[in-house]
């Protein structure tokens, strides 16, 4: 009996089911923006509904009150305030507010502090937290070239969670079987940080940590052998911009006309934004994220023991501007939006639970 | 003039769809027809005005003369001449002249008393062209969304709309549409090579000097039998190339179809159906 060909048949009908049910087609209307020159096909096509879920989804929230500049200094009123120190008092307050919402709604107060000592560091997210001020006062002050006077905080990336959403450690998994199998090269699986294809799974760890150049194009229209790079390292290059795109929701287009990836006078403005930004998160999970690695316990790292990181969806959240471009700042001005002090403290000395205080500079942070 | 001594008995009057004996002649060897005239009619309009927007243009450098589509702001309005109104003239020329030639060989087949498969495969052609010009720039709601008309700019243009999808090769009608154009030319050159094989034997075996026999079909058919287990036949291998060619076409226009009017996040996210396929999810 030839029974295989009403399997494959039945195999057939059941995927092509599965591919028109589960894909998740989106019907027109759409909601197009043209970013190039007519004719050039540099269009982008959002679906109505998703861009309407979009929107709902990143609102700033309100601050709770308009904090009183004047009064007696955070630093005064209150012990071991050492990067805030600068603040009044109410204002003091009101950020500590803001921050429990932004952080951990549920949780509360004592998700940082401990209610008997809200002055002790014994509890590591303080310890975090604390670097993550420094971080996004840096952000806000180094880095206007991607964040401009927009700026960000911690609601930017904490969405009213502890630990933000989108963010990406070292990639493995899944493990060769073994044998034959043992070398893939660092892709042909389901490569979530590049936009679930094939293609290089673990780019970010060599663009968004280490510097591995990204620009692999030929400047020359045929070869001249001083380009030695090849189609691994270019399917490296795309997987970081599969991350990008992803991250922002948008195409290739909104930086790149593709007729010349490389070309800056053929690219929109907004590629300069975008470089600006792949320097930025660098320097985020250089400088900070990965020097906070011995605070974070086992638990709080990715699946290879390392600090989950910064990358451009983290902040993005799947919008080209993070929260549409509204900016958060101006009701923390003095708490973000200026740097205190960025002495960094020797964070392999924290012990958890038992460190009372981590202060003292050590080093200095890297000046972007 | 006919080419053969017995050609002129195939030219029969009659057999027009339209205009009656009006047009029913021949120029030569080419049969007019009412669809010649419209044919002609349509060509040459189109072809002068793009000549008159190359003359309008920046450039008369062949690869880069370009008529471009209007702004997306335009919608599905007209457009100025000059900001893509030429290109929306030209369009409806082209798909003038293109329908035109199709029923010209509507009535040269029904002259002949043979089938419409001639015209029907170029309409699958011309199906192709509309998708992208007219059926995807209508459910898109813009004319701009059509490929501007230009031998770099439209490269450009397939470029960037690929791109727009973020990776191009994971869109699973572009992915049949690539594996029929693959197949249409593997088989032709499979019968190709077939049939220039059985009429071009060489040398013969056993006489030196001597050139071989030409081979009947039988033998044909008996390669493909020896080296694979089956032969499709003279006339089967023809069904075969027709269908692969069309489905070629066919799927190429769906391919960019569904890019934008029903899918507009990059083609590798669709297949999130498999990898959450109930059986390991």
């Amino acid at each position: 009996m030839k029974l295989w060909l009403p399997f494959a048949a039945s195999a057939g009908a059941l995927l092509a089911v599965a591919s028109f049910v589960g894909a998740g087609w989106d019907a027109p209307p759409v909601a197009s923006e043209q970013i190039g020159f007519r004719g050039t096909g540099m269009y982008h096509h959002r679906d109505v509904e998703t861009e309407a879920a979009l929107k709902a989804a990143n609102i700033a929230p309100p601050a709770p009150w308009e904090a009183d500049p004047t009064g007696d200094k955070a630093s005064a009123l209150y012990q071991n305030v050492q990067v805030l120190g600068n603040l009044s008092g109410d204002q003091f307050n009101q950020f500590m507010a803001s921050i429990t919402e932004w952080v951990a709604p549920e949780a509360g107060c004592n998700y940082c502090h401990n209610p008997d000592n809200m002055a002790s560091d014994e509890i590591y997210q303080k310890v975090v937290a604390r670097r993550m001020i420094q971080m996004t006062q840096s952000i806000n002050v180094d880095w206007k070239a991607h964040v401009a006077e927009t700026g960000v905080t911690c609601y930017t990336c904490h969405r009213g969670k502890g630990v933000p959403a989108q963010v990406w450690s070292a990639s493995l998994e899944p493990k060769p079987a073994g044998n034959m199998t043992s070398n893939r090269g660092g892709q042909n699986v389901v490569a979530v940080n590049a936009g679930k294809t094939a293609m290089p799974q673990n780019a970010l760890m060599d663009y968004l940590l280490g510097d591995k150049p990204i620009r692999v194009h030929s400047t020359t229209a045929l070869p001249t052998g001083t380009n030695t790079v090849g189609t691994k390292e270019t399917e490296e290059t795309w997987s970081l911009m599969m991350h990008m795109s992803e991250s922002l929701g948008v195409n290739c287009t909104t930086c790149h006309n593709t007729r010349a990836f490389n070309d800056w006078d053929q690219s929109p403005p907004q590629r300069v934004t975008a470089w600006h930004g792949i320097k930025m998160a660098r320097h985020l999970n250089v400088n900070y994220m990965q020097g906070l690695t011995p605070v974070f316990p086992a638990n709080r790292k990715g699946p290879e023991g390392d600090v989950l990181k910064i990358g451009c969806a983290t902040c993005h959240n799947g919008v080209q501007k993070p929260l549409y471009g509204v900016s958060m700042l101006k009701d923390y001005i003095d708490a973000v939006a200026v740097k205190g002090p960025t002495d960094v403290p020797n964070f392999s000395a924290y012990i958890p639970g038992k460190t009372e205080v981590l202060g003292g500079a050590a080093t200095s942070v890297t000046q972007p | 003039m006919a080419l053969l001594s017995f050609e002129r008995k195939y030219r029969v009057r009659g057999g027009t769809l339209i205009g009656g004996d009006l047009f029913d002649f021949w120029v030569g060897p080419f049969y007019v027809g009412f669809f010649g005239v419209t044919t002609a009619f349509f060509a040459i309009l189109g072809t002068a005005l793009i000549l008159y927007g190359a003359a309008i243009g920046p450039t008369w450098n062949i690869w880069q003369i370009s008529i471009a589509p209007p702004d997306l702001s335009y919608g599905l309005a007209l457009a100025p001449l000059k900001q893509g109104g030429l290109w929306q003239i030209i369009t409806v020329c082209a798909l003038g002249a293109f329908i035109s030639w199709a029923l010209r060989e509507v009535e040269i087949c029904r002259k002949l008393g043979i089938g419409y498969h001639v015209p029907f495969a170029f309409s699958v052609a011309i199906f192709a062209y509309a998708t992208l010009v007219v059926f995807r720039p209508l459910l898109l709601g813009a004319w701009g969304n059509g490929f501007p008309y230009g031998i770099f700019s439209h490269l450009d243009w397939v470029s960037n709309v690929g791109y727009q999808y973020l990776h191009f090769h994971y869109n699973p009608a572009h992915m049949i549409a690539v594996s029929f154009f693959f197949t249409t030319t593997f088989a032709l050159s499979l019968h190709g090579g077939l049939i220039l094989s059985a009429a071009n034997p060489g040398a013969a075996l056993d006489e030196p000097g001597r050139q071989a026999e030409v081979k009947t079909p039988e033998y044909e058919d008996t390669f493909f039998r020896d080296i694979i287990g089956y032969s499709i036949g003279t006339l089967g291998i023809h069904r075969l190339g027709l269908i692969l060619a069309l489905n070629a076409g066919f799927w190429s226009a769906v391919c960019i179809i569904i890019s934008g009017p029903f899918w507009n996040k990059g083609w590798p996210q669709w297949w999130s159906w498999w990898l959450e396929l109930p059986i390991w999810r």
